[in-house]
């Protein structure tokens, strides 16, 4: 009996050390990343083309999701403040929703899943396929010539993927309130230019962003570089990057709000 | 330990090739050279410099001056045939695009495969893709090319044309090469000098005439493909019967 205690107390203890441990590999990781990100900048069409794959090609999911999420809020909010008779304010719980926590939030989990997915992958499947350590031998660092133009380009493509998201979600709520159900017009527009807050929403929606940014473009890298160099391998890391990108947002974003927000 | 008291040379214009079974520490071998490794004793010299002691960015200038060719090309997916040649050019060098272009196409028509330039890697054969990976890893015109495993899975044509490229490419531009291979018949026609090597040692070596007549059994069995004698056809177990459980 008590080896069988002893027995998962050691599992729990290894499981411990071993997530440790590739948190300070990929903490190193980033380091590295950071150190030979020269070349992302001096041949930034480097960078352009991973912003194209992460940013563009992950604009139509971003796009129409935004539209449904709004459009939803508008539903909701409407039969909400319906009730306390305040449906012209239903611009100002539209914006701020998405604004401060469903633009960053569900955009960088869209992004997690369709630009995050692709990036291990693709990593991952260029280490099984010796491209990484091709390229090695042809004395061309991987990490200054993959990595980092893929973190650039990931890092300045979520916060504007998190500002179209916000944007197609607020004319999804306008046309849900104002052309479907009938708010007022000038209501709808004016309450939210009143109550949103540059720097108090908007800058600290997209600090969100920027941060979420880094923390799926990381996770994503390091899964790639870091997975087996087999199918299995890849398949898994591919999984774990989506996995820990959305505990990643999620835990983030609770402390990045309970710094941000004060509730004034 | 993978491999222990190894000690080979290969000369500048020579083709060595290194046989052996599956796992018996060849790759490793060239991993070594490449300065993907580090020796835990010994030392490996490449044009006089110790691969092992050299820092990052002297071993990436002593990889400028080598080549190597992947087990299965290792070519970029993402990028063209012309692009997967052109590409230590761009990396390395300030050539003007004219310059390159011609550089590469000079490549590509010595594999033969000049008129592959627009095409992707998902469009070539292995053996094409093989070709185009070695055009790309003599691209600087290196002192030594490696090739893993060139031959594995090759169509006979294919086997033919690799073998011929890699002694002409040899000869015409005076590299050392290494060859790392298993395939025995088609090294033995082009290789100046052979080692085999067994559990990591070197078991026996010697030109391709001297390799054919050896009488040694590992070179024999090797040589004329037997399926038993020093390297087993089983792997080691128990006795057959108590595995079948007709003996106590």
């Amino acid at each position: 009996m008590s080896k069988v205690i002893l027995d998962s107390v050691r599992s729990v203890g290894a499981r411990v050390v071993d997530a440790i441990w590739r948190l300070g590999v990929a903490a190193r990781f980033f380091g590295l990343i950071l150190l030979r990100s020269g070349q992302s900048f001096r041949r930034f069409q480097l960078t352009i083309r991973e912003i194209f794959s992460a940013g563009v090609l992950s604009l139509i999911i971003i796009l129409v999701s935004g539209l449904f999420v709004g459009m939803v809020l508008g539903l909701q909010g409407y039969e909400t403040l319906q009730t306390y008779g305040s449906e012209e304010a239903l611009g100002v719980l539209v914006s701020l929703s998405l604004v401060r926590e469903l633009g960053p939030v569900v955009a960088a989990l869209l992004f997690a899943s369709r630009a995050g997915s692709a990036i291990t992958a693709e990593i991952g499947l260029m280490k099984a396929t010796e491209q990484i350590a091709a390229m090695e031998m042809m004395a061309v660092d991987p990490i200054a010539r993959v990595v980092a133009p893929r973190f650039w380009g990931g890092v300045m493509s979520m916060p504007l993927l998190a500002a179209m998201f916000s944007a197609t979600g607020i004319f999804g709520g306008y046309l849900v309130g104002v052309v479907l159900i009938g708010v007022d017009d000038g209501s709808f527009w004016s309450q939210m230019q009143a109550a949103v807050d540059f720097k108090d929403d908007i800058l600290n929606g997209v600090l969100k962003s920027v941060v979420f940014g880094v923390a799926v473009t990381v996770i994503a890298l390091f899964e790639g570089y870091d997975a087996p160099p087999t199918a299995e391998g890849v398949s898994r890391a591919t999984t774990r990057t989506v996995v820990t990108s959305s505990l990643a947002i999620l835990g983030l974003d609770f402390i990045l709000t309970a710094f941000m927000f004060h509730g004034a | 330990m993978v491999l222990k008291g190894i000690n080979l040379t290969a000369r500048r214009g020579q083709v060595i090739a290194i046989m052996g079974n599956s796992g018996c520490g060849k790759t490793t071998l060239l991993r070594l050279i490449g300065g993907a490794l580090k020796p835990t004793s010994g030392s490996l010299l490449v044009d006089g410099l110790d691969v092992a002691g050299l820092d990052q960015e002297d071993l990436y200038r002593l990889r400028r001056r080598m080549g190597m060719l992947f087990q299965f090309g290792a070519l970029f997916t993402d990028m063209s045939v012309y692009e997967n040649v052109a590409f230590q050019l761009r990396e390395h060098t300030d050539l003007p695009e004219e310059m390159i272009r011609d550089l590469v196409l000079m490549k590509l028509n010595a594999v033969g495969l000049r008129g592959a330039a627009d095409l992707m890697p998902s469009e070539l054969s292995g053996g094409m893709a093989r070709r185009v990976a070695l055009a790309r890893s003599i691209a600087l015109d290196p002192m030594l090319i490696m090739y893993d495993e060139p031959f594995a899975g090759l169509d006979p044509i294919s086997l033919g044309v690799t073998g011929n490229l890699i002694r002409r490419l040899t000869d015409s531009l005076g590299v050392t090469s290494i060859v790392v291979t298993h395939d025995v018949q088609e090294s033995l026609k082009m290789v100046d000098y052979v080692y085999f090597v067994s559990d990591g040692v070197i078991e026996a070596h010697g030109t391709a005439k001297e390799i054919k007549a050896s009488g040694l059994p590992f070179v024999h069995q090797f040589v004329h493909g037997e399926e038993d004698g020093p390297v087993p056809f089983h792997y080691p177990a128990q006795h057959y019967a108590t595995d079948l459980g007709l003996k106590a």
